[in-house]
């Protein structure tokens, strides 16, 4: 089992991110996931930043993946799209189907990341057609899904030619809108949002009127509430799940993956927190809902 | 521009020729389709019947093909193909690539539109599907402004179909689990946003409550119209405020832009709505025949009238509609 720090999904400020990966590489991650893949109006690092960035994470001796924007609109989105797939150093993650088309175009080497719709073996195989060396699975999908897909993959004769990873730690990233639901709930217009999202270092919470912790809103893109949290499942994932990915929510994320590591190698169980944290898309039930395992 | 409309059963088939729709969209009756909702759809031998009304009246059949393909059961996405070939649509309508390789490779000649379920909403999106894909048109999704829409248009040989009236999805199509993480079911999956099984209506202390999965969605005072607890149409509290905090219970209404996207060469406007009744789908073809017909009549004269829109609010969720992320100050 590799485990992974998947890319920051909040707005956070320069220093903050330079820190963050300082401390990165000193920590139990194999891969490090980094790159804006929310919005492209958070400029905070600009390509050339997160290049540079990944050059220095790279001497460490772990993994680089440069991920994308999983929602392209404008031209000049997908020129900067352009820049990361022509990079030439490292492997990309991408989370459009214009970026496969990009990545294929330029042979470099890709993760197909969450936000992609690859529900069977049939379109893996294109995939690895293609350059895919790494699969991400939608975070709706559960074991029994991919236990089923792996067979498949097996039939196919391609299940050596990729690994599979599974987002196991942090909010679920769930939906992409046109709209900033961030900027929205501050009655600002999206094109005059003052980049507001970089006061929220793990978004906005939105309750149900019974103060239920429903979704999480970042920018264009909506959150689970709860804390998706695999701890207690890794052991499910043996033989199944190559890549254990943990969403930072800021320093925490080296401490989980430290726990990731402990609940695999050495099967420690850890509690969870039942009104903060939920599992329920691995079980194939609803996303928000626990199992106790 | 084609006037595509919505079909979830054989008399709503009808009313859309009937009422001026140059072509009707439908799905089959089980989990190939996102509107796999009971008493929808269409069987065998309602299939029949449809083709052969589309064909006596020189109209197009489009088949929707769109959700995705579960493990180990592909070939039902595929015998889904096989269907729209047997039966010679004009179109089917598909997201799943895996699908889409299929249906190229098996049948050169069947005509194949990207769902707006792939959710490709950019030049190299487009590229993916149309490079690899035997795909003579794409199905933009609803989060792209009138201005990006051009910009595609512009860079692109695929036609561009968008949506042009209905419920309003305010996520990037085939994009959302939302409706998943509360219930287990999504369209992407099950082909189903926000499954009524789910609703429960309950009057409270505090006003009537609608819960999907027992989760509260809104909470209505007696003087307040209620709406289908779409869980992105719910009220909520952010920051200590209860409101509308994705997006209000409106529908999508583009009649003003009709100028616009017949200059930037849309090949067809879409209606939403294959699980309204057929009253629905005759009053909203009705007006969108009158207002296309009009443009072409005499385009620099094109005015909405306020009649059409009286009508279609009348329609509409919540009774309001908007131009949506078309508009850039909706987003």
């Amino acid at each position: 089992m590799k485990y992974a720090l998947g890319p920051i999904l909040y707005y956070w400020p320069k220093q903050q991110v330079e820190d963050f990966y300082a401390a990165a590489v000193n920590s139990d991650a194999d891969i490090i996931y980094l790159g804006e893949t929310v919005c492209s109006k958070r400029r905070e690092l600009k390509p050339k930043d997160w290049l540079g960035l990944a050059k220095e994470i790279a001497d460490s001796g772990k993994q680089v993946v440069i991920s994308t924007m999983a929602l392209l609109e404008a031209p000049s989105e997908v020129n900067i799209l352009r820049k990361y797939c022509e990079n030439g150093d490292f492997i990309v993650e991408a989370n459009d189907f214009g970026a496969i088309n990009l990545l294929a175009e330029a042979k470099t080497p890709f993760v197909c990341g969450h936000a992609l719709n690859v529900y069977n073996a049939q379109v893996l195989q294109i995939l690895v057609n293609k350059g895919m060396q790494r699969w991400v699975m939608p975070v709706e999908l559960s074991r029994d899904w991919l236990v089923q897909l792996q067979e498949d993959s097996r039939i196919l004769n391609i299940r050596d030619q990729f690994e599979i990873e599974v987002f196991a730690h942090g909010h679920l990233p769930l939906a992409y809108s046109a709209r900033c639901f961030t900027a929205r709930s501050e009655n600002k217009a999206k094109d005059d949002c003052e980049l507001c999202c970089i006061n929220h270092a793990n978004g906005k919470p939105v309750y149900s009127q019974d103060d239920k912790e429903l979704f999480t809103i970042n920018g264009i893109q909506t959150m689970s509430g709860y804390k998706y949290n695999l701890l207690n499942d890794v052991a499910s994932m043996q033989d199944l799940v190559d890549v254990v990915r943990v969403s930072p929510l800021g320093d925490s994320a080296f401490t989980t993956l430290g726990q990731f590591k402990q609940a695999a190698e050495d099967n420690v169980k850890f509690d969870l927190q039942l009104d903060r944290e939920c599992n329920g898309y691995w079980h194939q039930i609803a996303g928000f809902d626990t199992v106790n395992t | 521009m084609e006037l595509l409309c919505p079909a979830g059963n054989l008399p709503a088939l009808k009313t859309a020729v009937d009422n001026g729709a140059d072509a009707v969209y439908i799905g089959f009756k089980d989990d190939t389709n996102a509107r796999h909702f009971a008493g929808l759809n269409f069987t065998d031998k309602k299939l029949d019947k449809a083709v052969d009304y589309i064909r006596s009246h020189d109209r197009h059949l489009h088949v929707a093909i769109n959700t995705f393909a579960h493990p180990g059961k592909l070939e039902r996405w595929e015998r889904a193909v096989d269907r729209c070939a047997d039966m010679g649509v004009d179109a089917a309508i598909i997201s799943d690539v895996a699908v889409l390789d299929y249906a190229t490779k098996k049948y050169p000649d069947l005509e194949l539109h990207l769902s707006v379920q792939a959710s490709a909403t950019n030049v190299e999106a487009i590229n993916f599907y149309t490079n690899n894909f035997n795909i003579s048109r794409v199905v933009l999704p609803r989060v792209l402004s009138i201005h990006q829409v051009k910009q595609l248009a512009r860079n692109t040989d695929v036609e561009l179909e968008v949506f042009a009236f209905g419920s309003l999805c305010i996520m990037a199509e085939g994009r959302c689990y939302l409706s998943s993480y509360l219930t287990g079911e999504s369209p992407n999956t099950v082909g189903a946003c926000s499954p009524a099984k789910f609703v429960r209506w309950e009057e409270t202390e505090q006003g009537l409550e609608s819960r999907l999965n027992g989760v509260l969605i809104d909470r209505y005072q007696p003087e307040e119209k209620t709406g289908y607890p779409t869980l992105c149409k719910g009220r909520f509290n952010v920051d200590g405020k209860v409101f509308h905090a994705l997006e209000e219970p409106t529908s999508l209404n583009t009649l003003a832009l009709i100028p616009e996207l017949a200059q930037a060469n849309i090949a067809a406007v879409k209606i939403e709505g294959r699980q309204r009744s057929p009253a629905y789908t005759e009053q909203v073809t009705k007006v969108w025949r009158a207002a296309l017909d009009r443009y072409r009549q005499d385009p620099a004269q094109y005015q909405v009238e306020a009649a059409w829109n009286k009508q279609l609010d009348q329609l509409s969720e919540g009774t309001s509609t908007t131009l949506g992320a078309y508009h850039r100050d909706w987003q």
